[in-house]
Order: C-alpha cells, then sequence, then structure tokens
C-alpha cells in the first residue's frame, strides 16, 4: 500500500490550478498559430489577439481569461493508495481554494438561488474513478460558463442514430453561434445513461486537438463533424471564418437497448486543463 | 470599414456615426455590470432610487473582472456573454445608456431598443483578458460591493479595441450560421 499525505495532493492542485489558468496547453496553441495563418481580416485579428493574450497571461500571471471557471477534477487513485491526513476531496479542495486565492483567480461559484458568491470557488466539482496499481493521477479543467451555458444532453431515439446524433450537433452549434468564445471543441458523449453521457462528454475534452480517436470509425465522425461545423461559417467570435471548431471529440459507451442519450460539451476556445501525476 | 478613435460620454451624434463592422477604439470612463448587478439596477429604479453612476451618455461593460494582483489596476478583464442581460437593457437604453460592450448575440428587444434610443452594441474578443486588461488604467468599485467579482466597477481606459456588432440602424456583424451549406434547412 502507498500513502500518499492530502498536504502533498491540496500543494500540486494549488499550483496546477495556477498554472491551467496561466498556460493554455501546447496543441491548443499551436491550433491558434496554425489557424491565424489561414483566416483573414477579422478572424486573423482574433487568433492574432488570442496568441498575443497567450503570451501575456504567462509573462505576467494574469489569468487567460477572466472566467477562471468552476474547477473540475478527475482523479484516478490506484486501489492500491491511501490517502493520510483527509480524504482526495478534501485535499482537492483545500489545494483548489488555496491556487485559486493566491493566483488572484476568480471565485465564480455560487447559491444557484440567492446567487451569493461561495468566495472561494469551492466547492470543487470532483469525480474519482478508482484504477489499478498505486499511482495517482489529477487532471484539472477550468471550465467558463459562457461556453457551458451552451451545452445540452438529449435522450434520442435508438432509430434516430448517427444521423440524429449529427443534426443535433450541428443545430446546437449554429443555435450557440458567437456565445460560447468559437472556434470552440466540441466534447460529445454518446450512450451510458441520462449522467453518463455528459461525463462522457466533458471527458473527451481533454483529449488533445489533433489527436485521433483510437477507434478509426470514430475518428472518421469526429473529422466528419469537423468538416461540416466548419461550414456553418460562425468562425472566431461570430465575425465569420474558416473556423467555427478546432475539434470534435466523441466519447462512447453502451447504452440501454431502449435510449440513445447524447451530451453535447461546448467548450470555448480558451480550453484550460492540466494533468500531474503523484 | 471605419475606425473611430472614441472618447467617453457618447453623444447621439456620435452613436449615429458608427456603422456594424467598424473598429473602435475607446478612451474615458466606462461601468462594469453583469447579471446581479443588473438585477440590483432595475430593483433600484423599481424602487425610484437614483442609480450609482450616470447613465445619460454612458457605456456599460458586460465583465467580472479577476482579482487585480499587487500593483495592477485591475485583473483580466475580458467580456461575458451578453444575452443574460438582455431583458434589462432596453429599459437602460430608455434612459439614456449609449452603448453596451460584451460578446455573443442580443435579442430582439435589445435590438429595436438601440434603434429606437440611438444607441450601439459593442464587442470585445471573448478569452483576451489579459489583453485588454492592458487597456485599463484604473479601476475602483463605486456600488454593490458585496458582490465581489459583479460589483460595479469604475473603470478608465484607454484606446480600449472594440468593433461596433450592432449599430443604431439595424446592422449586425454577427453572421448567420450557414446551416444551408452544412446540408440542412
Amino acid at each position: 500500500m502507498r500513502t500518499i499525505l492530502a498536504k502533498d495532493i491540496s500543494d500540486k492542485v494549488a499550483a496546477m490550478c495556477m498554472e491551467a489558468n496561466r498556460k493554455l496547453p501546447e496543441d491548443v496553441l499551436d491550433k491558434f498559430a496554425a489557424c491565424h495563418a489561414e483566416e483573414e481580416g477579422a478572424a486573423k485579428e482574433v487568433f492574432r489577439q488570442l496568441l498575443e493574450n497567450a503570451k501575456l497571461s504567462e509573462e505576467t500571471g494574469l489569468p487567460l481569461c477572466q472566467d477562471c471557471g468552476l474547477a473540475i477534477f478527475f482523479v484516478e487513485m490506484g486501489n492500491d493508495v491511501h490517502v493520510e491526513g483527509g480524504t482526495p476531496r478534501q485535499a482537492i479542495d483545500e489545494g483548489m481554494i488555496r491556487g485559486y486565492k493566491d493566483g488572484y483567480l476568480r471565485k465564480s461559484a455560487c447559491d444557484p438561488f440567492t446567487r451569493k458568491n461561495t468566495g472561494d470557488n469551492a466547492p470543487a466539482i470532483v469525480h474519482v474513478d478508482i484504477v489499478p496499481g498505486d499511482g495517482f493521477k489529477i487532471i484539472m479543467m477550468a471550465k467558463g460558463g459562457g461556453s457551458e451555458n451552451m451545452s445540452r444532453v438529449t435522450m434520442l431515439s435508438p432509430a434516430q442514430g448517427w444521423k440524429g446524433i449529427k443534426e443535433f450537433v450541428v443545430r446546437r452549434v449554429a443555435e450557440a453561434g458567437p456565445n460560447p468564445c468559437p472556434p470552440t471543441i466540441i466534447g460529445i458523449g454518446i450512450g451510458g445513461t441520462f449522467e453518463v453521457a455528459p461525463m462522457l462528454a466533458k471527458k473527451a475534452l481533454i483529449r488533445a486537438i489533433g489527436e485521433p480517436h483510437p477507434d478509426p470509425a470514430i475518428d472518421k465522425l469526429e473529422k466528419e463533424l469537423v468538416e461540416t461545423l466548419n461550414k456553418l461559417n460562425i468562425g472566431p467570435m461570430g465575425l465569420g471564418g474558416k473556423y467555427t471548431t478546432l475539434d470534435v471529440k466523441i466519447n462512447v459507451a453502451p447504452c440501454h437497448l431502449a435510449s440513445l442519450p447524447l451530451a453535447v460539451n461546448v467548450q470555448c476556445h480558451s480550453a484550460r486543463h492540466k494533468e500531474v501525476e503523484l | 470599414m471605419a475606425t473611430h478613435n472614441l472618447t467617453t460620454p457618447l453623444t447621439d451624434e456620435v452613436v449615429m456615426t458608427l456603422k456594424s463592422g467598424d473598429m473602435v477604439f475607446l478612451t474615458g470612463t466606462i461601468y462594469t455590470a453583469r447579471d446581479a448587478a443588473h438585477k440590483r439596477l432595475i430593483e433600484a429604479l423599481d424602487a425610484g432610487s437614483p442609480l450609482p453612476f450616470e447613465i445619460k451618455g454612458a457605456l456599460i461593460y458586460y465583465v467580472g473582472p479577476s482579482p487585480a494582483p499587487p500593483g495592477r489596476p485591475i485583473g483580466s478583464c475580458g467580456p461575458t456573454t451578453s444575452y443574460r442581460m438582455d431583458t434589462f437593457a432596453p429599459r437602460l437604453h430608455a434612459l439614456g445608456l449609449k452603448a453596451s460592450i460584451g460578446k455573443g448575440k442580443r435579442s430582439d428587444e435589445v435590438k429595436a431598443a438601440m434603434q429606437k434610443y440611438k444607441a450601439v452594441y459593442l464587442g470585445a474578443t471573448g478569452g483576451a483578458g489579459a489583453l485588454l486588461s492592458q487597456c485599463v488604467t484604473e479601476a475602483k468599485v463605486i456600488a454593490y460591493e458585496e458582490l465581489g467579482p459583479e460589483a460595479i466597477r469604475e473603470l478608465t481606459v484607454e484606446k480600449f479595441p472594440l468593433l461596433v456588432i450592432n449599430d443604431a440602424y439595424g446592422g449586425e456583424l454577427y453572421t448567420t450560421p450557414r446551416l444551408d451549406l452544412a446540408g440542412y434547412e
């Protein structure tokens, strides 16, 4: 049995909250640069500003976006790990609160009715998976409200199949238009149950831009959707252009004979996430 | 498409020179307000209380900035999505609000109010909050401090870069999604 101190988890989490909010993943930055080269006019100017913003954020420590998001954590905890000094959830909450405070990150969590800010961005949203071994992996996403608001879950009929899935996604992205800070990344969860589909969709957003789905059949569907969505000409910030979406990521799971659950999780261009292993 | 160097407050005459697609570099004073602050502003109007700033000629920026680190007037401060303020905006335009600054679509009611009361909707680049903060030279909370990031702040801005999204003539810069090209009606 491997022992990990809750304090060590908190320290890592505090640091990763700050880093995720100040430095975009390389795949996102590379995609911005490629898009900047391809676009023209107002769309090109958007990518120029985003590249400059990323550089400035890294240099000054100012967050990439003032919406530093709710802090979402996917934890893969080895079955042979014991956390000492607190539960994994407590350790993550403690680290997140510290990271958002010390990093001058915006606290965006509030009561749904009174709308009173909780003041410390708590609670962190923590999903723990128990996996074989003695590893401890944490993936953190800083997820803004604007793009999350444009996300949807629906229960399709099995007969609707891929045609129905594709139409729902395309119409959702068209309806969202300029609102979620395009070009977006579209995370899609297909299958599972009512609560599993959105988890699949959210987790899909972690896979790097350009990294193909391991199943060639799904990879083909992702590419088909990218091509179709980019025909919409919503473009960067809704100003028109080649890029309405930077990538589409699909995760699938078996579902009930009667169901075809579908979740579309929209990610803004500021796709902030970070992974650490303890 | 023209480029305008504007200073606040805005007059009807200046607003009427702006066309969707024009670039604006804004210098002067603007006021921040988003969801919770708008609710308070409308409650103040309902109660017959004065607003915390002069609304005639004013510009409201839909933003909830991140905390100011030491040595800076403000943290990151890019726009939030504007549609959530659509239910409040027409009433403020009727009182003389000349522009709102945000990102994303506006309702038909807001667009009609902008035509009726001579106002514009200006877009700033979302997700570029660190960059936009470089144009803010001063920031102070003037109302509803308890709302934290949602408090109303008076910002002094210098050459703040904006695009005219909706003008006072009914013009709009945002594209209509081409569902037809994507194979749908």
